[in-house]
């Protein structure tokens, strides 16, 4: 806790160096006569940033590296026979003499060298947090007395204040870069991991999804077979397309080109109101109502419709995907330029056979680029699969039968205590790339192909 | 030549004769086309009609609870606890407060069960006394520990008769409800016909009616006792959550928002971060629950089940949409404004910070609540973080275990009492809605208040 208080300590001392960077400026201003190339704050700000930034680095790195290396130090200094002790074991005794030098105590009696150490490390603790102040301290004013130092009127403070925003905006864009290439190693990562137990092979090209009877070893390639997942996640998305691509695409075209304004401006909203639903309320929908309702039906014409089958799960996440293709559509329905419309009118054309022979070929690329959107969302969905699809990973073709997708699977293999040294868990993350390779792979040839439309008619 | 001009009004009148003849089909074909069209938006809005007519169905009954209003008798010979411990003239407060947890944990060794087995006892036929399992089975097995309550709050009641309010068992509130086949055999049903006749005793002596169900707001979920589980842990979870998403994505967004828009130049770094941005918003949810999983669980080794990763795994989520609307509203300001301003002697800083943002900041406040509506409502990468996991307490700080509002509905959807908790999730689907249809009311209100046209 006390760390957090020199963070504020430290914001505190960066408005007084603010102050009194504008201060001085304000002083040299009225004594000098020069006119100041900047604005007093920005001399201020300047002043502030050149205290306060070396401060905090210091101060983070502190916090990043402080318990690593005090540990280090500790474990060094333990007898012989301790540290030969395996990793695990020191690792625990050296948990012990944390507690022990946090004054928390340990359950059990103590040994007498782990008594020492948990003195030691305290001392260290306090020999530390002492050193850090004082650093601090001295980055500080040394901050504050080299910027006050270089403040002249002739100090272009405004382009330096500057120059350290744009560096701090670009660092906040990166973040997106950072996220990706973390998705990217961590599952790499665990995905390599995994196929140290399972070969690839086995992995993309095995038909029998069974992890629990696989053990470690030569068992392990039975059981780990990625085409039934993949088999269920295509056909639930071959389903939702079914059911939301015509009603999408129809109410799309409906509204951009029959609807009164009125209609449209009521409708429209409502539609999106499907687009806003937390999936999981799909899902219980789906459960509580679509599934008994396919049961029902299926009993009152003699087929066989499992409560939760994929049907179920695609026929509801057809309905999710709805407003998600209409609203793309509609985009890009209403790019089609009015010229060309005109011209098929002119020629006689009535409005269907324009919307279907002139504006439909003519707005194609961008509707497949949008069905594509469409499918890598329906390829990710998660919660709607897991609630309503049964979640029986066989490889079978009868949509009214229960199935299982690869987003369930890593749910499934990833819910509860996470072992990260199983395959059962691990090949979450080899499903897990996969997915994310496949959406990957639909978003950018889909975003490929809008922008591209969008540019033939700008 | 004059066989020409004879031929021409012969070929256009046989065109037209054909296109004539074609226009009832090609009529019918557009009402046909039209009508399609109309179907399915019809369907779509139905759609959304049963979605919500179903939950609203199911879930508006759940607010109200079967409750037995009972006069208790605190009796001392089923309470044999001493009068609450009063300092005393020299003890040291160390010494009065061991006292006072000696004097606490003998009262939570206390038969409060049977206090309320004797309330309801005293109001049904005298055979009911030898069938006290059932009978305590009427009420739900926390309400003993709201009784202890009410004695450490205040020990003068003992000895005395209250009435108390107290909740009937999930299993009775169905019955009491109809949300049971009455028709079922004994064997099918949970009450057995002794447990039904004395609920139907205490409904006919006006003693059972429906309250509305406080529980379901003020309680932590719990298992031994259903009626009484409530959404309070899973709400204050979701509350952590939101917090770190806005303080995190907001400041972030908007600053990676004004760089590629107000800053960047076309180089391929720019457009590296730009295809990324587009990447992420269409990313599965379920991804970004992997990354929480591997890098901040296994890596950085937070604890699990934490809002805090939770909130940071929908951060990442979140971001993206801040981004794209922010950057969306930067667009629509009109470049006559910057110019105007740089004209002037301001800076590109200047400009933005002083001009461009506050002009943005009614599309960004919106961008933001409909980021932060979507996120409230995620639940995919909150269970591969550990948050699946059953937490019977409120969080107090973003590092303990907790739930969230849409963990919650998966999994009571998924508990064995159905009859009763069909409903208490559709309660709780409600509550979410309402959460998210005011943030987006709000949103559509501040677009309106605040939309500028250029």
């Amino acid at each position: 806790m006390s760390i957090w208080w020199l963070v504020i300590v430290v914001l505190a001392a960066m408005g007084f160096a603010y102050q009194s960077g504008a201060a001085k400026s304000r002083k040299l201003a009225a004594a000098g006569g020069a006119k100041l190339h900047s604005l007093p704050t920005h001399y201020g700000a300047l002043v502030a940033l050149w205290c306060g930034i070396p401060a905090l680095v210091i101060l983070l790195l502190f916090l990043a590296f402080e318990g690593d290396l005090i540990r280090a130090m500790v474990a060094s200094g333990l007898p012989d026979q301790v540290r030969a002790l395996p990793s695990n074991q020191l690792a625990g005794i050296l948990n012990r003499v944390e507690s022990l030098a946090s004054g928390y105590g340990v359950a059990g009696s103590v040994e007498l060298f782990e008594a020492e150490a948990a003195a030691q490390m305290s001392q260290l603790r306090t020999v530390g947090n002492l050193a850090l102040i004082a650093v601090v301290a001295a980055a500080f004013v040394l901050g504050l007395a080299h910027a006050l130092r270089r403040l002249t009127p002739r100090l272009r403070a405004r382009n330096e204040v500057e120059r350290v925003v744009v560096i701090a905006l670009i660092a906040c864009s990166a973040v997106a870069i950072v996220t990706t290439v973390g998705i990217v190693l961590s599952m790499l990562g665990e995905a390599v991991r995994f196929f140290q137990f399972v070969h690839p092979f086995d992995f993309f090209f095995g038909t029998v999804w069974n992890p629990r009877f696989s053990t470690v070893g030569a068992g392990a390639s039975g059981g780990y077979g990625l085409l039934p997942l993949l088999w269920g996640t295509v056909l639930i998305t071959i389903i939702a397309m079914a059911v939301a691509v015509p009603i999408g695409l129809m109410t799309a075209i409906y509204l951009s080109e029959y609807a009164s304004p009125r209609l449209r401006s009521l409708a429209k909203p409502a539609l999106e109101i499907l687009a806003g639903i937390p999936t999981i309320v799909y899902g219980f929908f789906a459960l509580t109502v679509v599934g008994p309702f396919l049961a029902s039906i299926g009993a009152a014409i003699g087929i066989e419709i499992r409560a939760t089958s994929a049907l179920t799960a695609g026929l509801v996440m057809g309905i999710m995907i709805i407003p998600f293709v209409s609203s793309l559509s509609d985009d890009i329905i209403t790019q089609v330029p009015r010229a060309m419309r005109d011209g098929s009118f002119g020629l006689g054309a009535t409005h269907s056979e324009t919307i279907r022979r002139v504006v439909l070929p003519a707005a194609l690329p961008g509707i497949v680029g949008a069905f594509l959107l469409a499918v890598s969302r329906a390829v990710g969905e998660t919660m709607i699969v897991v609630m309503a699809a049964g979640n029986a990973p066989v490889l079978q073709a009868n949509p009214l039968q229960a199935i299982s997708t690869v987003t369930v699977t890593i749910v499934n293999q990833l819910t509860g205590d996470i072992d990260f040294t199983s395959p059962q868990s691990l090949v979450a993350f080899a499903l897990g790339l996969t997915l994310f390779t496949i959406t990957l792979g639909l978003n950018i040839v889909a975003l490929y192909i809008v922008r591209r439309y969008r540019e033939q008619y700008e | 030549m004059s066989a020409v001009t004879s031929d021409l009004p012969e070929t256009r009148s046989s065109s037209a004769e054909k296109v004539r003849g074609s226009l009832a089909r090609r009529h019918a074909a557009e009402r046909r086309f039209k009508a399609i069209g109309m179907l399915a938006v019809i369907l779509g809005l139905s759609f959304v009609a049963i979605l919500f007519a179903t939950v609203l169905r199911k879930g508006v009954p759940a607010f109200w609870q079967t409750t037995v209003t009972l006069p208790v008798h605190f009796d001392p010979a089923v309470v044999k606890v001493p009068p609450m411990p009063a300092p005393q003239a020299g003890q040291s407060p160390a010494a009065y407060q061991e006292e006072l947890t000696a004097w606490r944990t003998m009262l939570a060794g206390a038969n409060w069960g049977r206090l309320i087995e004797n309330a309801l006892l005293a109001e049904l036929p005298p055979e009911a006394a030898s069938r006290r399992r059932d009978v305590q089975r009427l009420v739900t097995s926390s309400e003993r520990f709201r009784l202890r309550d009410m004695v450490e709050r205040d020990p003068g009641i003992i000895g005395q008769t209250v009435t108390v309010t107290l909740l009937a068992d999930a299993n009775v509130d169905i019955w009491m409800k109809g949300n049971v086949d009455r028709s079922l055999s004994d064997a099918q049903l949970a009450l057995n016909p002794e447990q039904r006749r004395y609920v139907d005793t205490l409904n006919e002596k006006g003693l059972m009616q429906q309250s509305f169900a406080t529980a379901l707001f003020l309680n932590v979920d719990s298992r031994a006792s259903p009626a009484s589980a409530g959404l309070a842990g899973a709400f204050v979870g979701s509350l952590f959550m939101m917090l770190i998403v806005i303080v995190l994505s907001v400041p972030i967004g908007v600053a990676a928002a004004i760089y590629l828009e107000e800053f960047a130049p076309k180089n391929r770094l720019t457009d590296l971060i730009e295809i990324n941005i587009n990447n992420l918003a269409a990313v599965p949810s379920i991804v970004f629950g992997l990354l929480g999983a591997a890098v901040f669980i296994n890596w950085i080794g937070l604890p699990l089940s934490a809002p805090l990763v939770g909130g940071l795994v929908l951060t990442l989520m979140t971001l993206p949409t801040i981004i794209i609307t922010t950057r969306a509203t930067l667009r629509a300001i009109p470049p006559s404004i910057r110019s105007a301003a740089v004209g002037l002697g301001a800076s590109r800083v200047q400009t933005v910070a002083h001009h461009v943002l506050p002009l943005a900041l009614p599309g960004i406040l919106t961008g933001t609540i409909i980021g932060v509506a979507q996120a409230l409502g995620e639940t995919a990468p909150l269970l591969l973080i550990g948050m699946s996991a059953f937490v019977a307490s409120v969080p107090a700080t973003p590092l303990d275990q907790s739930t969230a509002l849409p963990v919650q509905i998966y999994l009571w959807q998924g508990n064995e009492l159905r009859n009763f908790f069909e409903g208490r999730t559709s309660a709780a689907i409600i509550v979410l809605l309402s959460l998210m249809i005011a943030l987006n009311a709000l949103a559509i209100f501040l677009r309106r208040r605040f939309e500028r046209r250029w």
